[in-house]
């Protein structure tokens, strides 16, 4: 026992030594000590744990569900209310709603983890470079980043996916090119407060070219607060999705979709409320969980608290 | 000579997450009318020891002391309020950089007028007249002009003395000045340094003058506090500062470049873990 | 003995203010040069005109006998490195010691850069206890002698030397100043350093150059300074200045 207390102990003083004696340990250090802050923050904790409960539904959805999500049982179970046997009751095509809200949980993860693979990246890219380089391309840049902006988020996307055709691949895609405008503008505004400092000047002196300033020393600098912002708009993305699947553009039936499942829900809300309400309440859950990471996150990443 | 300020083992501590730092441990000296430095490297405590008597430390800081006192009345025991009336009227703080001090966005002669007006009852025909008079008096050459323009039209010396002005507008007997001239150029230091010490010795006022030029400093006050780690490690006449015992303040006096003495390598300061006790 | 740096007639213009109006001056190689000035006199944008960092609207600049473009190329950044004023300003926030000395070789394509990351920590009493730790770990001090370090690594000719010593405190910068001046010695270094402070000066270098709003004002000896011989009235305002308070 004390031993191990022992042990603790000195990987504890390993990680946050003044000195560290290798790169890996500088950089598990700095780690530490935003983990630290991270987790003293509870309400943070709670998020992440929502975050990590639906990872794991979404990974073990075949076992965890105990019926199949696209075959119900449409002579005996119909419209079941909540029972020991259908914990969430049944739809109209007497489909298990538990069973759905499971394997929604992965569409949910599909959409999320697209978008922000693709939009903060652009977003990123957008914002440093129109920040760095200035002038006509930053006017360039942004002024398409304006045109975007203009329009409503979901008026925008439906418009895309009304070209692209509905599907919840479009809708992913639909979604990713209305939100990359806000990271650019975060990014940029991120490149400008620091790109005229001494230390970007200090690497112009070494003959760094503008590519790699912007890629090694000004991209590492916008990430925190970008990712802050893409963890908080989880949210946003998940119910624009759920907002194209609830107007039929997104995933079409019989995807479990949260969104679609509320849609076809809809014309049976007033009498058999669960149908539509399990899957909005899953929604809710997983905004939440993402807020509240996000809020978490910003107090751990901010740089401005990190030189501590 | 009539004691305006006594302060007794004052001292200041912040809670942080790794545990208390104290800032300042256990300070102690008295303030006439006459001038006194206060002289020491970025955290010695010095300009914590200035906060903490202008009762402008951070609230989650500490500030104790067996006695802190200006004329008879006890800082500690006062209430806020009694302590705003002191602060502007009584007792008046001169900071480093003029541009965080004054206010962007409105004139330098309404922000003085504003000041006097706090705290007297006086016309505004009158307050105008002080404030020009003021604006004069620290040597302003165009003072119409000067009362009507804003903080960021003007010069960093130009800004330090209109400071001075609002501050020294409801005749204080007190002033605390915080590195009141290290964001000068050298020949406008000295020019805003003649008009302090003018009014210093016009008024009668007692004047706090912390700094980190050692010699800057000895030049200027009448006696000197070096301060090291949070405490005093030496008081001494500013005359006698060639005679410094502390070798901490001889350090410090012999690792400045000076012109005409030709020392290669300088001499550098060999820091004494016994000087912190 | 040839000039390291020659700067003729440069003159730099910011936004219609003409911040340098033509100044000139001459630095041989091994000598120290000093800038002296108040704020506004134009002594750090002759600097960072030199370095590439402000325009120059016209008038030259020579390196080694080299006539500078518009675009500095990879081999002047070789040849000349600056160290700036503040030490808290001019180290990446999110980088190591370690990646801050890496840098500036991965760029220049050096291959023993273990070594040289090695000695240069070394070379400015560092040592290797300090290299994985973030800007934030150091102080002041630290911080400007990595700056130095960074500087150093490329093994440059002309150092430029931005006020590096007015962040710090006055026993640090006795520290600083006498690192500067082995290293010098030692790597047989051209300086060309900027300061508000005469004492500074003559200090650290043998000749300079004192400015007023943008334009040379006389060119001393350190010598001279220090038997007062000065002919403009601005310079003997400047040295009396530096004495300190005196009573009327």
């Amino acid at each position: 026992m004390t031993a191990t207390h022992a042990g603790l102990l000195s990987r504890r003083d390993w990680l946050l030594s003044e000195r560290p004696a290798s790169r890996m340990q500088a950089r598990l250090g700095r780690a530490y000590v935003a983990w630290r802050r991270f987790s003293a923050n509870r309400l943070a904790f709670l998020g992440l744990l929502i975050i990590i409960a639906l990872l794991v539904v979404a990974a073990l959805a075949d076992v965890l569900a105990p019926y199949s999500p696209t075959f119900g049982d449409l002579k005996g179970s119909r419209l079941l209310a909540p029972s020991a046997e259908h914990w969430f009751g049944t739809d109209d095509l007497g489909r298990d709603i538990l069973s759905r809200v499971i394997f929604g949980s992965r569409w949910t993860l599909y959409v999320v983890i697209l978008v922000a693979v693709i939009a903060a990246p652009i977003g990123l890219l957008v914002g440093t470079v129109a920040g760095y380089a200035g002038g006509w391309i930053d006017a360039i840049l942004m002024r398409i980043t304006d045109i975007f902006l203009a329009f409503p988020k979901l008026i925008l996307a439906l418009a895309f996916v009304a070209a692209l055709g509905p599907g919840i691949e479009n809708a992913v895609l639909a979604i990713a090119i209305t939100s990359w405008p806000p990271y650019a503008r975060i990014a940029r505004a991120e490149t400008l407060t620091v790109r005229n400092s001494d230390y970007i000047k200090a690497v112009q002196l070494m003959g760094a070219s503008p590519f790699r300033i912007v890629l090694r020393h000004i991209m590492p600098l916008c990430i925190s607060s970008l990712i802050v912002r893409v963890t908080l708009d989880m949210a946003g993305i998940i119910l624009t999705a759920a907002g194209l699947g609830f107007l039929g553009l997104g995933a079409q039936p019989p995807l479990p979709e949260w969104g679609a499942m509320i849609a076809s829900g809809r014309r049976f809300v007033l009498d058999q409320w669960w149908v539509a309400g399990a899957p909005g309440f899953a929604i809710l859950i997983v905004s939440l969980g993402f807020n509240l990471l996000g809020d978490g996150l910003r107090d751990a990443l901010d740089p401005r608290s990190g030189d501590q | 000579m009539s004691t305006l300020l006594e302060v007794d083992d004052l001292r200041v501590t912040f809670p942080t997450r790794t545990g208390r730092i104290e800032a300042v441990r256990g300070v102690s000296f008295s303030l006439g009318r006459e001038r006194l430095g206060i002289v020491g490297e970025s955290g010695s405590g010095k300009s914590q020891t200035g906060r903490a008597i202008m009762g402008l430390t951070p609230p989650q800081a500490e500030v104790t002391a067996s006695k802190l006192a200006f004329d008879g009345i006890d800082l500690l025991a006062a209430s806020p309020r009694d302590r705003r009336a002191l602060r502007g009227k009584r007792i008046a703080m001169i900071l480093q950089d003029p541009k965080y001090s004054l206010d962007p966005v409105m004139s330098i002669g309404r922000q003085i007028v504003e000041t006097l007006r706090t705290h007297e009852k006086v016309g505004k025909a009158e307050a105008r007249a002080r404030a020009l008079a003021m604006l004069e008096a620290v040597q302003i050459r165009d003072p119409a002009r000067v009362f009507d323009l804003h903080p960021h039209e003007v010069s960093g010396g130009m800004g330090q003395r209109a400071m001075i002005a609002m501050m020294l507008i409801a005749g204080p007997e007190m002033m605390i000045a915080d590195e009141p001239t290290s964001a000068l150029d050298v020949t406008v230091q000295l020019d805003v340094l003649g008009i302090l010490d003018r009014l210093v010795s016009e008024r009668g006022m007692g004047l706090i003058f912390i700094s980190h030029d050692l010699r800057l400093v000895s030049s200027f006050c009448d006696r000197v506090i070096v301060m090291y780690a949070g405490k005093v490690v030496e008081q001494l006449k500013a005359s006698e500062l060639g005679r410094a015992q502390h070798p901490y303040t001889r350090g410090l006096l012999n690792c400045m470049p000076k012109i005409g003495a030709d020392r290669h390598p300088l001499p550098v300061l060999d820091r004494k873990p016994e000087w912190a006790v | 003995m040839t000039a390291a740096l020659s700067v003729d007639r440069l003159e730099v213009v910011f936004d219609r203010f003409r911040a340098l109006k033509g100044v000139s001056l001459e630095v041989q190689s091994g000598e120290s040069f000093g800038l002296v000035g108040e704020s506004g006199s134009g002594k750090s944008t002759l600097l960072r005109a030199i370095a590439g960092l402000a325009p120059a609207a016209s008038g030259s600049i020579t390196v080694n006998g080299k006539k500078l473009g518009a675009r500095r190329d990879k081999a002047f950044y070789r040849e000349v490195q600056m160290v700036f004023q503040d030490p808290y300003g001019s180290l990446h926030p999110r980088q190591t010691v370690d990646r801050l000395l890496q840098e500036p070789l991965a760029i220049h394509g050096f291959a023993d850069g273990e070594k040289r990351i090695q000695r240069a920590l070394d070379e400015v009493g560092l040592g290797t206890g300090f290299r994985f730790r973030y800007s934030h770990q150091l102080s002041g001090g630290q911080r400007q002698r990595v700056a130095i370090a960074r500087a150093l690594i490329l093994e440059p000719a002309i150092l430029l030397l931005d006020e590096p010593t007015s962040a710090l405190d006055a026993s640090v910068q006795a520290e600083v100043l006498n690192l500067l001046e082995e290293i010098r010695r030692r790597r047989k270094l051209t300086f060309l350093m900027v300061s508000h402070d005469l004492a500074i000066i003559t200090h650290m270098c043998e000749r300079l150059m004192v400015m007023q709003n943008g334009e040379a004002v006389e060119h001393l000896t350190a010598g001279d300074l220090v038997e007062r011989r000065v002919s403009k009235d601005y310079t003997r305002n400047l040295l009396r200045a530096s004495d300190g308070f005196v009573r009327a």
